[in-house]
């Protein structure tokens, strides 16, 4: 395994499904406390690229190193969660029966085993902590309201909390603003870049307005590969890149 | 006695629920026993006796509830613990026979003269003594709940899949059970039992102790059951139910909770099987069947899945209409199963007990404690 001094290095790797090459020899690098969009066009490999590195899917070949020391070809999603990186799905992914507050509870970073939740007590700390998240996520007055009934921006701005609340070191978030009004995705993006903060941060996003309030350095997938990595200024006038949006 | 009241304090029906199955269970075979058969109050025998066996489906119905409503599990093959259990305790009542068996045997049961047997099997060996009986009730269904489960949920096995691997394995175990060389009495299973713990089988002592230690089993199944999923434990559970990747991505491992919940479960159901079979004196492979697993998730669809007085209820309102349409209209009995299958689904999606929530809900909203919904979610 590769010695390196960045968070994420992704080295070549290559996915096929079924003759499909979904993954063509990708490389992607993340700096301690970067956050990066990626964007490219529909099949472009965008959640492939995440399946791959939250362990959901094994590349055909290539290499995930995590922190330096991690292969994550070796670990599956729980280690891999454990090991600090979250995962925000495309559609919003909360558990819709319980209450916002249980809802980061159970994401809290913490004993997992089966055994250790059967007999776990509320901690003071984990209140505090709870009550952080909620106010840094703003739905401190919904915390008592099961999740389900949260209105689907909502929802995401949750997700994004349970995600944080696992302390993670990565956090990929796959388009967080499909669906949102635009106050919604100004405050997504305030969020995004509070997180930033203390974590670096992987953005899949359709929506280029977002991106550019980001302000952050843009990859572009295509065909499973980088086709161009740099300012959304710098690729958007690469002729590569208008040509693969644009349609060829 | 603090966890207690937390654990109760937002569940009175369940305490109610717990109140009536102990008074019912304690009540019913005292009036029983110390009533004369002419007094207004007597309890008929046969009701002490029905009462005992619906109380038994009531707590194999909690223990299908607890993998089903709260873990979303189908399990279609929940009669087989239950036999399992039933047959356990069934092999301890057919050695406290001893010689007064057809063939006057000391050593061997019936069935096993029958089949020209010259000694005991190892695998009867210890179920003489009602303590080993007593663990291997839970112990082989929880065995099987292991090594199932550990397959099924380590090969991240879901859905209707799921359904059809434990309907395969009570499928399987009818099959096996039929054959005599399994040595479990074949077809015609174990019965004329005579004595349980050096008490007659038959007498109305006996039957008010089983009838009271069956509501005794559900009280407590029902508070292990709301231990369980009153915990953190039950909430990641339900996570499982709702959305399995999420709980995977947030770093627990899903198939060690289901695993968990389906051993405990299995031994619910084992010790259901094994206070049934005492009450209804017998016990043979058809208590294997398929039909029987399906018909105990009806009990639980009908009484409301994702709740424990649910399938309570369920149980016992199933029970008691198959015991009174099978006297009165035996024919119809089936049709109306099928019907209630068909139409509960439709008409009462969380079952009876969501009849009663639903009505709650259009009351005036309580205040709730921790904050006030500021304004309409969606």
């Amino acid at each position: 395994m590769r010695e390196t001094d960045k968070l994420l290095y992704v080295d070549g790797i290559s996915v096929s499904f079924d003759g499909f090459r979904a993954l063509n020899s990708l490389s992607l690098m993340i700096d301690d406390g970067e956050m990066r969009a990626i964007i490219g066009p529909n099949g472009a490999g965008k959640t492939t690229m995440m399946d791959v590195i939250t362990g959901k899917t094994r590349p055909d070949s290539g290499e995930v190193v995590f922190d330096g020391r991690h292969d994550l070809r070796a670990l599956d999603e729980t280690d891999i969660a454990r090991l600090g990186i979250g995962r925000k799905f495309q559609r919003p992914t909360v558990f819709e029966n319980h209450t916002v507050e249980d809802n980061l509870l159970l994401a809290l970073k913490g004993k997992r085993r089966v055994f250790d939740t059967l007999f776990a007590r509320r901690a003071t700390s984990e209140t505090t902590r709870l009550k952080d998240l909620l106010e840094l996520i703003g739905l401190g007055t919904q915390r008592g309201i099961l999740a389900g009934r949260l209105s689907h921006g909502q929802k995401q701005w949750l997700e994004i909390g349970m995600l944080l609340a696992q302390d993670p070191k990565l956090l990929l978030v796959d388009e967080p603003v499909a669906g949102m009004t635009d106050a919604e995705t100004e405050t997504t993006a305030k969020l995004l870049r509070e997180i930033n903060k203390t974590r670096s941060v992987i953005v899949v996003e359709h929506d280029m307005n977002f991106v550019r309030e980001l302000g952050v350095t843009v990859t572009v997938l295509h065909e499973g590969s980088v086709l161009a990595e740099g300012s959304l200024d710098q690729v958007s006038a690469n002729p590569r890149v208008v040509e693969v949006y644009l349609g060829r | 006695m603090i966890v207690a009241r937390a654990l109760f304090a937002d569940n009175r029906r369940l305490v109610l629920c717990i109140a009536v199955v102990l008074i019912a269970g304690i009540g019913l075979p005292l009036l029983n026993l110390l009533t004369p058969p002419t007094s207004a109050l007597h309890v008929p025998t046969y009701v002490v006796q029905l009462v005992g066996k619906y109380l038994c489906y009531a707590l194999l119905a909690v223990a299908v509830d607890l993998v089903w409503g709260y873990c979303g599990i189908l399990t279609l093959g929940h009669g087989a613990f239950f036999a399992l259990g039933g047959y356990a305790m069934g092999m301890y009542l057919m050695r406290q026979i001893g010689s007064r068996g057809v063939y006057g045997n000391p050593l061997l049961p019936d069935f096993m003269v029958f089949l020209n047997w010259k000694q005991l099997p190892w695998f009867w060996q210890g179920f003489d003594q009602f303590w080993f009986a007593a663990i291997m009730v839970v112990l082989v269904p929880g065995l099987l709940a292991l090594g199932l489960g550990w397959f099924a949920f380590r090969s991240r096995v879901t859905g209707v899949y799921l359904s059809i691997i434990t309907q395969a394995m009570t499928f399987a175990l009818w099959l096996a059970f039929f054959r005599n060389d399994m040595g479990f009495g074949g077809n015609n299973g174990m019965t004329d039992f005579k004595e349980i713990l050096g008490f007659s089988i038959q007498s109305g002592g006996t039957r008010a102790a089983l009838c009271f230690a069956s509501a005794l089993a559900l009280a407590l199944g029902l508070v292990v059951a709301a231990s369980v999923v009153g915990s953190r434990f039950g909430k990641v559970l339900v996570g499982v139910r709702d959305a399995e990747s999420r709980v995977r991505f947030l770093g627990y491992r899903p198939e060690n909770y289901k695993l968990f919940v389906f051993v405990v479960s299995a031994m619910l159901a084992g010790v259901a099987g094994a206070l049934y079979v005492p009450q209804v004196g017998i016990i043979n492979p058809g208590e294997f069947h398929p039909a029987n697993s399906i018909e105990a998730v009806i009990w639980v669809a009908i009484g409301g899945r994702g709740t424990l007085v649910g399938p309570v209820l369920g149980a016992v309102l199933v029970n008691f209409g198959k015991t009174w349409l099978t006297g009165a209209l035996p024919e119809v009995w089936l049709f109306a199963l099928g019907a209630l299958f068909v139409f509960v689904p439709m008409f009462l999606p969380n079952g009876v007990v969501g009849l009663w929530r639903s009505r709650v809900k259009r009351a005036p909203a309580r205040a709730d404690k921790t904050a006030p919904l500021a304004r309409p979610a969606e």
